[in-house]
Parts: C-alpha cells; sequence; structure tokens
C-alpha cells in the first residue's frame, strides 16, 4: 500500500483532529451516575453510556489520572458530542471544561439537587439535541498520515510472538516511515526485553525517561508481589497456550514495534503525544485498562495481536485483532478480523501479513465494523493508582 | 509439507509447536524462520498447540534462548524433543 498517497473518509472535529467514528457518548464521572447515564442511552437512540466503577474520594495523582482519562475519552477523535453526568456539579464541571477546551458540544449534569428523573430528563433532551447534531455531520477526506495508531496484544502465545505481533511490526514500521503518530506501552510486559526497548529509543535522554518509568513499575511489582508472578504475568491463559517466562512473553511482546521505527517519545497515562512518531506510554498490561487509556490519549485505530483469543473491544476506539493460532482462527474465527495463520505455514510471508493488517485498518478507518464492534465489546477500565481515602 | 514446529533462530534451544494433536514418536518438521532452513526432529511427548520442545540438551540451571535471547532458566535436565514448560523452566526475574 502506498501509504504517504493514502487518504481515507472520516469526521473532521472542531480541534483538527480526524475520527473514524461518530459516537456521543454518555459520560459518568463517578459509579453513583451509571444509571442515570445508562437510562439516558436508552432513552435516545445512537447515544452511548460508558459506565464505570470509579470516581469517588481518589485523590493526588490517582484524581489527576481518572479526570484525564474521561476528558481524554470525551475529546478523543471518534466522539462526535459527550453528555457528562455526576453525583455533583463539582467535578462534573472539571470534566466539562476539560472536554469543552476541544471545541466539541458537551454538557454537564449533576444529580444532587435534582434527582435521578429530572437528570435523566433534563440530560436525554440534550442528548436528543447532540445525536441529531452528529447525524448531520459528514465524513471528510484527509490523508491517511491524519490516523493515530495505537497497539496491544492480549492472551498472547507463543504463535504472538512468531507471527501476530511481527505483523503489527510490520505494519508499524511503514506507518512510522509515513509519520504517522503511534502507541504501545505494557511496562511489564517489557521485563526481560526492556534492554531492546531501551536500545532503540532515538535519543539518550529519551532512552533514560524510558528506562526510568520500567525502574518504577519494576518496584511496584517487588514491593506488592507474593510469588514469580506466574499466572498473573504470564497469565494462565498465557500459559495454557505454551508461554513459559516474562521474559519469553516480553520478547513476543517486543516484535509489535518492529525493526525499523524508533521510540521517539515516553507518555505518562492517558496522556496525548504532543507530534508524530512511535511514543511509548507507561500502562498496565491488562487489556481494557491499556487500550482505555490508548482512547483516552487521543488515538483513533488499535490493532490487537491475539494467540489464545482475547474478546476485547472499546465503546469508541476501534480493535483489530489479529491472530496466528490456527486453533483461535478454527474456534473463535468471529472475533478476529485478520487471519495471518498462513505465516506459519509459509502460506504467507510477513510483508503480505503486514499489508492485510494496513488494508483493514483502512476499511475499518472507511467505517466497516471490527468484531469486536459487532459483537458489542466495549469494556472501559479505568487505571487505578492505589486505594482510595 | 506441513511445518510441525517453528524455531525463531538457529542458535535457540526450543522451538513451538504450531499444529493441533501432536503426540509422541512423531517424526516432525521444524522451519527455523530467521535462517529459512527445515530440519526433522522426533517428539518425545504428546505437546500442545503453541507449546515448546527442547531442539538441544539442557542441563538444570541452564538458560533457555529464544529469539536468541534468555527466556529463563531449566530447573530439571530436559532432552531434544521434549516437552518444555513450567515444569522444568522458570523465570529468572521476580
Amino acid at each position: 500500500m502506498d501509504l504517504k498517497g493514502a487518504s481515507f473518509e472520516g469526521w473532521r472535529r472542531e480541534n483538527g483532529r480526524m475520527g473514524i467514528r461518530n459516537h456521543v457518548i454518555v459520560l459518568p464521572v463517578d459509579d453513583l451516575s451509571n444509571a442515570a447515564a445508562e437510562a439516558v442511552a436508552n432513552n435516545i437512540k445512537g447515544a452511548m453510556a460508558i459506565p464505570h466503577a470509579y470516581g469517588r474520594l481518589q485523590f493526588g495523582a490517582d484524581l489527576e489520572l481518572h479526570f484525564r482519562t474521561l476528558i481524554g475519552t470525551g475529546t478523543n477523535p471518534n466522539v462526535a458530542a459527550v453528555i457528562v453526568i455526576g453525583i455533583e456539579p463539582g467535578w462534573t464541571g472539571k470534566i466539562v471544561e476539560g472536554i469543552a477546551k476541544s471545541g466539541k458540544p458537551v454538557e454537564g449534569f449533576a444529580i444532587e439537587q435534582n434527582g435521578d428523573l429530572n437528570t435523566i430528563m433534563n440530560a436525554s433532551r440534550a442528548a436528543y439535541r447532540m445525536v441529531k447534531h452528529a447525524s448531520k455531520l459528514r465524513r471528510t477526506t484527509a490523508p491517511l498520515v491524519e490516523l493515530w495508531v495505537s497497539t496491544k496484544c492480549g492472551e498472547s502465545d507463543t504463535t504472538s510472538g512468531l507471527a501476530s505481533c511481527p505483523t503489527v511490526g510490520n505494519a508499524f514500521d511503514k506507518l512510522w516511515e509515513a509519520g504517522h503518530t503511534l502507541v504501545f506501552g505494557e511496562t511489564t510486559e517489557l521485563t526481560g526485553g526492556e534492554h531492546l526497548v531501551k536500545a532503540r529509543c532515538r535519543t539518550p535522554e529519551i532512552a533514560e525517561q524510558f528506562q526510568a518509568m520500567f525502574d518504577r513499575y519494576q518496584r511496584v511489582v517487588e514491593v506488592n508481589k507474593t510469588s514469580d508472578l506466574s499466572e498473573s504475568q504470564p497469565t494462565k491463559g498465557n500459559i495454557e497456550g505454551g508461554l513459559t517466562t516474562i521474559e519469553e512473553k516480553a520478547l513476543g511482546n517486543i516484535t509489535k514495534i518492529g525493526h525499523r521505527c524508533t521510540v521517539d517519545g515516553v507518555l505518562d497515562k492517558a496522556e496525548e503525544p504532543t507530534g508524530p512518531g512511535l511514543w511509548f506510554m507507561d500502562s498496565s498490561s491488562a487489556a481494557a485498562e491499556m487500550v482505555t487509556l490508548c482512547a483516552a490519549s487521543g488515538y483513533a485505530v488499535h490493532f490487537f495481536p491475539t494467540g489464545q483469543g482475547n474478546v476485547i473491544g472499546n465503546p469508541i476506539l476501534p480493535v483489530i485483532k489479529i491472530t496466528a493460532n490456527p486453533r483461535t482462527q478454527r474456534t473463535m474465527s468471529e472475533h478476529i478480523d485478520v487471519d495471518v495463520t498462513g505465516l506459519l505455514q509459509k502460506r504467507m510471508n510477513m510483508d503480505d501479513a503486514g499489508e492485510a493488517l494496513l488494508d483493514c485498518m483502512l476499511r475499518t478507518a472507511d467505517g466497516e465494523l471490527t468484531a469486536a464492534e459487532l459483537l458489542g465489546h466495549r469494556e472501559f477500565s479505568l487505571t487505578r493508582l492505589y486505594e482510595s481515602a | 509439507m506441513t511445518i510441525h514446529f517453528v524455531v525463531h533462530d538457529e542458535g535457540d534451544s526450543v522451538g513451538v509447536v504450531v499444529v493441533e494433536g501432536l503426540t509422541a514418536s512423531n517424526r516432525i518438521n521444524g522451519w527455523i524462520m530467521d535462517q529459512d532452513r527445515m530440519i526433522e526432529f522426533d517428539a518425545k511427548s504428546d505437546i500442545p498447540i503453541g507449546h515448546k520442545l527442547a531442539i538441544r540438551p539442557i542441563k538444570a540451571g541452564d538458560a533457555i534462548i529464544k529469539y536468541g535471547v534468555d527466556i529463563g532458566k531449566a530447573v530439571a535436565d530436559i532432552q531434544p524433543g521434549e516437552h518444555l514448560h513450567v515444569h522444568n523452566v522458570k523465570t529468572k526475574r521476580w
């Protein structure tokens, strides 16, 4: 595929970013507001509630991450407009204000002194107007380089490192050379191969920033572990799939960043990149947490290699799944968007596999639904840094 | 010709089974990816898809090499063609 000359059809948002979906979301600030948010989405067709478990009595860096993730989710270019509902007006207003900086339509509603029923009625009227507005927006053509692409793999097995992760690596090398904005992360899942990632950092300063993030996460493991983490990292599913140690899992994981890309910068969780290139985000390796953070950082499409068959999706970020495991393809094909099982029998080469993924990416950008979208997978998982107060 | 197992690099001590239902005593074909070379082997265990077999003799305490990199240590002797997994290999980290 000639990436430099390629274009896609998406929605140009008020802040200039290009999205590939046109969601109107109803975003609760906290767990208490999930019921009202879901009622609004039930009333107004085309509005989608994104319930979650947190948002009360958080403080410090953990609270900042909560706000950054919700504001980032609302700001994501795959979102046309946002209703924010919180138990009280203070934090609700903070999130509305953060999303409003993008210029997109956003309105906030607080439940205290209104009750669920009045809140649902008022928010439903706003959602009605917003869906009507969003439905009138049309796709426009943009250079493909405006599509931001994230990656994270899940329920990996040995076929991930042999074939599905290198397929992403092949595509990432090509996208990086064409000037795309890319991200990978999964800090603990680099353990055993961290020296390889460090060696790929573009400057010594970036290498040191990466190493500091890696070392900090290792300390979290060292302080809290009660075993060698076997069954957590690698997971039970990884072990069932044949992965034996974290080192082996990490070396497969790292093949997602290809051979030619350099790591051009590091990001905190849910932080928006400031320019093109390949970014490393310090993040959990749990699929839904990491993909939620990618969406909050502004990424518009996601590459997800899987071995044993992780079924993850995201409410606003289309997740493209790639597998090289013939058993997974045979038993779970409805979850797989790109079948690269041919790589393991030499029926396909890595360049063909990378092209198949890029072709799927372009079709997804233009509107074709992913397996996860068709199956209704909308996992939205907020990362917590520590206990609530 | 069916490829039964794949090896990343010729310096590795393991290969990965990529077919379902591999049983002991099968004569099996392996593909070494980086050097694009085929090898033949006798499987000595029933090995599930995705799981590894040793492709050289390994002593307890030896490093296991995959992708040309150390992925852990053997905690038992392992013969070529035998199943190699969490029962005989452990992480060196954490």
